[in-house]
């Protein structure tokens, strides 16, 4: 017995080992490319800010830290919340979860659409889903720039229609950014839905409907349930590309509706002050990482959530 | 930007890789510069003349171009810093000591131009344009006063919501600190404290903080803005019913100098490329793109016909004594213009 034991011991350490030496190449990549531009970020934020931009080196200092929430007023040198920062964290986390509840509005009906088409005819309109990432994401904005702005497609039409006298002022507001953004993302969310509400009985839907079950109630107890970790993913996926959302509050947001990713790049331009810069990006991850442990924590309760 | 912006990337792509077939070429030359600034044709005139490839990239402020130089590894040769950041450069050891004013064509730079306060007898530095910051205003929105910074400070109701602010730190604070009756690098808190509540205030009444003004003023979605004149002309020549007006309580002048990088690849080409620009009929391309003035005698005669008298760049008497050339604060002040500027920008 004891020697059956040991043989098969030893070939589960050897397997492990073969393992870890077969997954080497790609820990070192992760390693490399991904934890140490981290570490030196973590390092950068505990460093006293250079007079033009960088980090005095080897000079420690908490003032990156402190100055994500907190600030000294100009004037009177009194202390208190750094209101404009958490406007502007308040304002990503706000324009985030919109854009996945937009998105989420829109692609479950889409892809509830591919999915019901015949199998033959549903990987075209999946592929035409995808065509948007053909093109560029800064061209996409920029296009998407001129159906929105003050001559642009949609107040052109309105006023054509007669809807409305004047162009309605939509560049350079939250609304942009939200529209932007939910055209933006919405493949990210239409995709995993598909593919979880692909792989979905129809034959609980059907049965759901022999039990005089209504229309809502057939969504709501049979087919959400289901297709929820396409749902949560989808939602993943947009909520959070969205936090960090750069180019589209850049160029639709007119400078003046900062998102966080444009108040970290101030940092390093012209805002000379990369050891803030580093510290709102490392808070940006916690935000994310708070995120995804609160999905984790409803998952695991929910007996894995996975189908 | 938008769709020309598009269509003149395409171009761009095209000339680049139509250019990367002339394989021929005897050297390169990187340029850095601010965007929608360097004449396509200048750019070319010279590529023919020294058989030189010519690959030009866009920066948006002096911040950013400081702080990808001062990162290393851009492979540039020509950086075109504005006035009061040529001395940071200098002393951060960026820049070549290239010796301009010993060139051929030096004798073409107007005296005026000659010993600035950012680059004495020009050892390192050579005139591209300059111009001021200034009210551009579409007359049929609002048709009053526009010789005043309360345009975008105090602006009538007409304006509100429609105003296009550059997002330049030092000639926003500089037009504000003078609205006040300040000085530039005062540290006069109550002029500053007054500065800050009023920009904080202004802010909300604007429309946006961007760069796109040749394009946005002409077609209407701006209405006012305080910006450079060359663009605000450019715009005009769009839009008649564009005005520009001199802000009476104080405007600032800049001008950009090109300025070769120590560490730069192509030194000669460079150098090549500063006396070049010295020689006014070449001078006078750069300002018939951009609409600025240069500082080279002679180039007058080389310029389109509407840019002689136009009202964006001759500066009527009155208005002249309210410009002016902002000088390099001390770095505590420095700093503490861009912790206003900060909570501005917000």
């Amino acid at each position: 017995m004891d020697k059956v034991r040991e043989a098969a011991m030893a070939a589960r350490s050897k397997d492990v080992r073969n393992r870890w030496f077969l997954s080497a190449p790609a820990l070192l990549v992760i390693f490399v490319a991904a934890v140490g531009p981290l570490f030196v970020m973590l390092l950068y934020s505990f460093m006293a800010k250079g007079d033009y931009g960088d980090v005095r080196f080897g000079e420690f200092s908490l003032d990156g830290w402190f100055s994500v929430f907190f600030q000294r007023d100009l004037f009177d040198d009194t202390f208190g919340l750094a209101d404009a920062h958490i406007a502007i964290i308040w304002r990503s986390i706000k324009l985030s979860l919109s854009t996945t509840i937009l998105t989420l509005t829109l692609g479950f009906p889409t892809a509830y659409f591919i999915a019901m088409r015949p199998a033959r005819n549903r990987e075209i309109w999946v592929f035409l889903v995808t065509i948007p990432f053909w093109t560029n994401l800064l061209i996409r904005t920029f296009a998407m720039q001129q159906v929105i702005r003050n001559e642009g497609l949609l107040n052109n039409a309105l006023i054509w229609l007669g809807v409305i006298d004047s162009p309605i002022q939509i560049m350079y507001t939250d609304t942009a950014n939200l529209l932007g953004m939910t055209y933006v993302y919405l493949p990210l969310m239409v995709l995993p839905l598909y593919a979880s509400i692909e792989r979905l009985d129809f034959r609980l839907v059907e049965a759901g409907y022999d039990l005089y079950a209504t229309r809502l109630q057939v969504l709501r107890r049979i087919i959400i349930p289901i297709v929820k970790p396409g749902l949560i993913a989808g939602s993943i996926l947009v909520f959070i590309p969205s936090l960090g959302a750069y180019v589209t509050p850049r160029v639709l947001g007119g400078g003046k509706n900062m998102m966080l990713g444009n108040l970290i790049e101030m940092q390093f331009g012209g805002g000379r002050n990369w050891p803030l810069g580093a510290a709102i990006s490392i808070t940006l991850m916690a935000l994310v990482m708070i995120a995804l442990l609160i999905y984790v924590r409803n998952a695991s309760r929910n007996g894995g959530g996975h189908a | 930007m938008n769709i020309k912006w598009i269509s003149t990337t395409a171009a761009a792509a095209i000339a680049v890789m139509a250019s990367a077939g002339a394989a021929s070429a005897e050297g390169e030359l990187n340029i850095y510069n601010w965007g929608d600034y360097t004449n396509p044709d200048l750019i070319s005139k010279f590529e023919k003349e020294y058989d030189v490839k010519v690959t030009l990239t866009d920066y948006d402020s002096n911040d950013t171009a400081l702080a990808k130089i001062r990162a290393g590894g851009h492979g540039f040769d020509i950086v075109v810093p504005s006035a009061n950041y040529v001395p940071i450069w200098v002393r951060e050891g960026l820049l070549l000591e290239a010796r301009p004013d010993q060139m051929e064509n030096f004798k073409n730079v107007d005296e005026r131009w000659v010993d600035v306060p950012w680059d004495e007898g020009r050892h390192y530095t050579v005139p591209w344009q300059w111009g001021l910051s200034g009210i551009g205003v579409n007359t049929t929105v609002y048709d009053g006063d526009i010789n005043t910074s309360a345009i975008f400070l105090d602006p009538p109701e007409e304006l509100v919501g429609k105003i296009n602010v550059e997002p330049e730190m030092n000639d926003v604070l500089f037009a504000t600190i003078k609205y006040f009756g300040g000085e530039w690098c005062t540290t006069d808190k109550d002029v500053l404290r007054k500065v800050r509540d009023k920009l904080v205030e202004a802010k909300t009444k604007w429309l946006a903080m961007d760069y796109s003004v040749t394009d946005k003023l002409p077609s209407g979605e701006y209405a006012a803005v305080y910006y450079w004149n060359g663009a605000i002309m450019r715009s005009r020549e769009q839009n008649p019913d564009i005005k520009f007006g001199y802000p009476k309580e104080g405007f600032p002048y800049f001008m950009d100098s090109v300025a070769i990088l120590k560490d730069a690849k192509n030194p000669e080409n460079a150098k090549l490329f500063m006396n070049f620009i010295m020689d006014p009929e070449n001078a006078a391309l750069i300002s018939a793109y951009a609409k600025y003035a240069n500082g080279i005698k002679g180039s007058q005669e080389f310029m389109p016909e509407a840019m002689k008298n136009a009202p964006e760049l001759v500066i009527p008497a009155e208005y002249e004594n309210a410009g002016e050339f902002l000088a390099s604060c001390e770095p505590d002040v420095v700093d503490f213009y861009s912790r206003i500027w900060t909570e501005v920008q917000k």
